[in-house]
């Protein structure tokens, strides 16, 4: 294990400032992600900026019926809030299906959206990885790859993202604010992940030394009827293999509005905008969900091991909007 | 025994007698004890699955900080593996570290880079430069392969009786199915860890293992060392499962130890372990089946195939349990192995009956579904007078009590065994039941026992306490056959000193050491006069049971179960949860109910993850593991875990010289992966043969 510097940020400049001089630096936040990736080589920083005691631990209402979440919320505290739960169930739903409560204790927002794949070919030092080692090979396409991507993955990386929450804020157009030495500046989640092709190495649209300082939820009445639904390989405690964030608006049987994200099938938390073109106005019945399922997985490119993904994602997506639809009927 | 014992330790509720040690942290394991002058050792790895080793770059690493040597088949100790060691094998070559430049396998140690820190021997051992010639390797295992070879492990490779084909052809219903078990990894939740010292030409090992006789047996063979002047001690350990005997990470320790002449600690990664600590072999096994209509077995053929490296041979003996499981006028079962570019698998809890449970209870359910048999009733109408391949008779059966009172407890009358027909909301529910069987062997050991001069007594064996309350077994033990009360008996134990004892392992143990503490105790009892003055250093007696176990009369040993499982199906997503287990076992007399019913319910669990969870990825491109942690390899979660009982029926054997006591270590997992798959056929009508029965799969099997 490489010996490494520890320093606190005093405050956000001084972070930004702390970073933007040594590029061998990283943000510490709640470690649950850094401090492995450190522990097994994959990640070496010459230096830590501790950044957990900046005031970046607030959620506080937007005056347009929104909210913002600092950087640093926990996901614990995050979804424990009160306005969380009652504006967007969804969200609080997918950081409860994440982790285990000892690592929402300590996982923070800005950490969860730059957590970085769990394949394990990127896991594992000894092995090529074009994201870790540009260049190298992608072992997984060949591989083992039964949990890796069918939406989006290149022959470069097939890995996924490892996220619920972010699932959840892309069903729910977040934008993700941050700092730099150069000024703040602000990423809608649709852009803030980067596609793969030949540069999987690149996940975000950050500038380079930029901090997450939080992120803003607009005010979407239809979250107030949403819901989130991970399947994996048991009941708690791992990454999914298909997860969905849905939120469903239905009047006089029709879809009025509709959002739906995928976990787990790409390299970012996947928008199915193609299955929301489809449903809205349609009638709010299970053909009409398997159409739009159909519409937005007729672009999925599956691997020899993970056809499954695409029949998986097409019933919870049935499954979840039925239900849905169902409450909204009662 | 000549005077009346006291009974009531034994068979009564006692908390682990150290638990208070382990819950504060004052309980020291092997990795944390601390040593003057400790230098530490990190395991290099290779990165190829076969070739040779042309060239370690050891140079730059020893002038990396606190470096202190770095060990490999140049310079390493000569080590003899020539011999047979306590468990009547020959020593697996993996722990016959840095012998030669071959690799054959992905993970093989070839090199160990000791420094003042772990953190600089790590970054060291990283560091190092390894260069390969590389060959082509072969880990692809399959049923079809043309080199697979009968091998005999701990049993018999065949057993053979009667007209096979025949029998089948005459059957009213036959069954022929292949089922398939994955690799699958014991991985303790204290990795492996092993301090060495060499002091005055004395070997002193602080290890973390199931049996310090075993190990001291191999590090003398291994170093040709007089056994007697090795000293191995594990006082508390933290798991084992069949993976903690002598492995790399100690014969490696000691020849730090000898080279540097300081105390050398080596402890294994969890990633390390996933190579280096054994594992459980895959399996493919064919089951074929013949009965009369009402579900008498005229045909019974059990042929497994399982993995070893091509350095060691090791066999999962999963066609055995049929041995002891079910008769049937022609009854054929076979164990074959092929060697591959692999690790060398090892014992993991219930070797053969975990695996080889899975295959034949699923085959008696699906014979059962064939024949229109209610699956209890399909096994009693089996159950065999003798052994059905020894023809000896049974030291105890009682299968048809467990079936009894399991099914009275599950409300199994009240199934309806069409599959597919009770739902809740979103999920299918199912039940399904299995039998389970284990061996109750003992093996010789010795003990002593002192009157210590305050009233109280010290009895000092060296049995293993590997997490499973043994110190506290043998605690009540001493104390009924010393006629005293638990708190005035102290249980030293963990330490070679003590003399040759029985290995934690085979379910054998607590079944050993009480036998020879039995017999200590008793002759120390006739060594007392009433009133008689203890001197200061007390007096002890030791006690010897070769010479008993080798009279003991010829039968078949074991403990029997039945299980049962209830579970709920997502065939659209394609979940399955275990909504309750019941386990209800005849294992003869239970020393300790507390820890006992933790050990049963222990087995299950383990059986949930079995069924469900367990499975080591190999990847033909590299040979090795994908994903190896305990992030990748699942094991059951709390949150997979629901209602699990377990009950246990009295079994007394007045005529056991060893107490009545039988082994519980691994009865617990053996039948509970075929219970859960039999249920989830019940509750969707599909079959699993293959496991884990993961999300995918059950997605498969109902894709339109």
């Amino acid at each position: 294990m490489r010996e490494f510097g520890y320093q606190r940020a005093q405050d956000v400049s001084d972070a930004v400032a702390l970073l933007d001089a040594d590029t061998d630096a990283r943000f510490l936040a709640g470690g649950t992600n850094l401090v492995d990736l450190m522990k097994t080589g994959v990640e070496r920083p010459g230096r830590l900026v501790d950044i957990r005691s900046l005031p970046l631990d607030r959620v506080e209402s937007t005056p347009d019926g929104g909210l913002r979440v600092g950087a640093t919320v926990t996901n614990g505290d995050l979804a424990a809030h009160p306005e969380v739960r009652r504006r967007y169930p969804v969200l609080a739903q997918a950081v409860l299906a994440g982790a285990s409560g000892q690592l929402r204790t300590m996982a923070t927002l800005g950490g969860n959206l730059l957590q970085r794949t769990r394949c394990a070919y990127f896991t594992d030092t000894t092995l090529p990885c074009n994201k870790r080692r540009p260049g190298s090979g992608c072992p997984a396409v060949r591989g083992e790859h039964h949990n890796h991507a069918v939406l989006g993955a290149s022959d470069h990386c097939v890995a996924v993202h490892p996220s619920d929450l972010a699932v959840a804020l892309a069903a729910l157009d977040a934008v993700v604010h941050y700092e730099t030495a150069d000024g703040p500046g602000d990423l809608p989640l649709g852009r803030f992940y980067l596609p793969v092709d030949d540069t999987p190495h690149r996940e975000t649209a950050l500038p380079a030394g930029a901090l997450v300082t939080g992120v803003t939820l607009p005010p979407a009445p239809v979250a107030a009827r949403s819901r989130y639904r991970k399947v994996r390989e048991r009941a708690s405690y791992a990454f999914a293999i298909g997860s969905i964030a849905a939120a469903l608006d239905v009047r006089d049987g029709v879809v009025r509005d509709v959002r739906l994200a995928y976990g787990a099938v790409a390299s970012r938390p996947w928008r199915a905008r193609a299955a929301e073109r489809a449903l809205t106005g349609a009638p709010a019945d299970a053909a009409s969900f398997a159409a739009a399922a159909d519409a937005e997985l007729a672009a999925a490119r599956p691997l020899p091991h993970n056809g499954y993904k695409v029949t998986l994602m097409r019933n919870l997506t049935v499954a979840v909007l039925t239900e849905l639809a169902e409450e909204a009927a009662r | 025994m000549t005077t009346a014992v006291r009974t009531g330790a034994v068979g009564t509720g006692h908390v682990r007698v150290e638990g208070r040690d382990k819950v504060t942290g004052a309980a020291r394991y092997a990795g944390e004890i601390p040593f003057a002058g400790l230098a530490h050792g990190w395991l290099v790895l290779s990165t190829v699955a076969r070739g040779r080793i042309t060239d370690i770059d050891s140079e730059p690493v020893l002038r990396m900080p606190g470096v202190l040597a770095v060990l490999d088949h140049r310079n390493a100790l000569p080590l003899t593996t020539d011999y047979v060691g306590m468990l009547g094998t020959a020593p697996d070559p993996t722990c016959a570290v840095f012998q030669n430049d071959r690799v054959p396998h992905r993970g093989w140690p070839v090199a160990l880079v000791v420094a003042e820190t772990p953190e600089q021997a790590r970054e060291a051992a990283e560091a190092l430069a390894v260069s390969y010639t590389r060959e082509p390797h072969d880990v692809g295992f399959d049923a079809d392969r043309p080199d697979t070879r009968p091998a005999d492990g701990h049993m018999p490779a065949v057993t053979d009786k009667g007209d096979l084909e025949a029998e089948l052809a005459a059957g009213a219903v036959v069954l022929e199915a292949e089922y398939s078990t994955p690799e699958e990894h014991h991985n303790p939740m204290e990795p492996h860890a092993a301090t060495a010292r060499w002091e005055d030409g004395r070997l002193d090992v602080v290890d973390s293992n199931q049996g310090a006789t075993w190990v001291v047996g191999e590090l003398a063979q291994l170093f040709s060392l007089d056994p007697a002047s090795v000293r191995v001690r594990s006082e508390h350990v933290g798991g084992g499962f069949g993976s903690k005997g002598v492995r790399a990470h100690q014969v490696a320790a000691v020849m730090a130890a000898a080279v540097l002449d300081r105390p050398v600690r080596v402890v294994l990664t969890r990633r390390q372990m996933f190579t280096l600590a054994g594992h459980r072999s895959p399996t493919v096994q064919r089951v074929r089946l013949a009965a009369d209509a009402d579900g008498r077995l005229r045909a019974l053929d059990h042929r497994s195939l399982s993995r070893t490296s091509t350095v060691h041979e090791f066999v999962e003996p999963s066609a055995g349990v049929a041995r002891v499981m079910y008769d049937a006028d022609a009854h054929h079962t076979e164990n074959r192995v092929v060697s591959l570019d692999v690790p060398t698998p090892t014992w993991m809890r219930a070797p053969g009956e975990a695996p080889g449970s899975f295959a034949l209870e699923c085959a008696l359910d699906e014979l059962a579904e064939k024949a229109g048999v209610d699956p209890v009733l399909l096994r009693l109408r089996n159950e065999p007078e003798r052994g059905p391949v020894s023809g000896l008779p049974f030291a105890g059966r009682n299968l048809r009590a467990c079936f009894e009172l399991g099914a009275r407890r599950f409300d199994w009358a009240r199934r309806d065994p069409r599959p597919g027909r009770r739902r809740d909301g979103r999920w299918l529910l199912g039940t399904g039941t299995a039998a389970a069987s284990f061996g109750a062997g003992a093996a010789p050991s010795t003990a002593s026992v002192t009157a210590e001069a305050d009233g109280s007594f010290t009895v000092r064996i060296a049995a293993a306490d590997i997490g499973t309350g043994a110190r506290t077994a043998l605690t009540l033990v001493a104390a009924d056959a010393l006629d005293t009360a638990p708190d005035r008996v102290q249980v030293r134990l963990g330490d070679s000193a003590f003399g040759p004892a029985m290995i934690a392992g085979g379910s054998m143990g607590t079944r050993s050491w009480s036998w020879a503490i039995t017999a200590a105790a008793a002759a120390l009892r006739e060594r007392l006069v009433p009133g008689q003055e203890i001197p200061p250093d007390g007096i002890t007696v030791r006690a010897d049971t070769t010479e008993a176990v080798a009279a003991l009369a010829q039968k078949e040993r074991h403990s029997f179960g039945a299980q049962f499982a209830e579970v709920a199906v997502d065939v659209a997503t394609g979940e399955v949860r275990v909504r309750r287990m019941l386990g209800v076992f005849a294992a003869g007399r239970i020393v300790n109910p507390l820890t006992a019913r933790g050990q049963f319910i222990g087995g299950m669990v383990w059986g949930i993850s079995m069924a469900l969870h367990e499975e080591a990825v190999r990847d033909p491109g590299h040979g090795g593991l994908v994903g190896a942690d305990l992030a990748g390899y699942h094991v059951a979660a709390h949150a997979d875990v629901p209602r699990l009982e377990a009950e246990w029926i009295e079994e007394p054997d007045p005529d056991d010289p060893a107490g009545g006591i039988k082994g519980i270590g691994e009865i617990g997992i053996v039948g509970a992966a075929a219970a859960i798959a039999n249920a989830v056929w019940h509750a969707t009508g599909v079959r699993h043969r293959a496991l884990p029965i993961r999300p995918d799969r059950v997605l498969a099997g109902h894709d339109a």
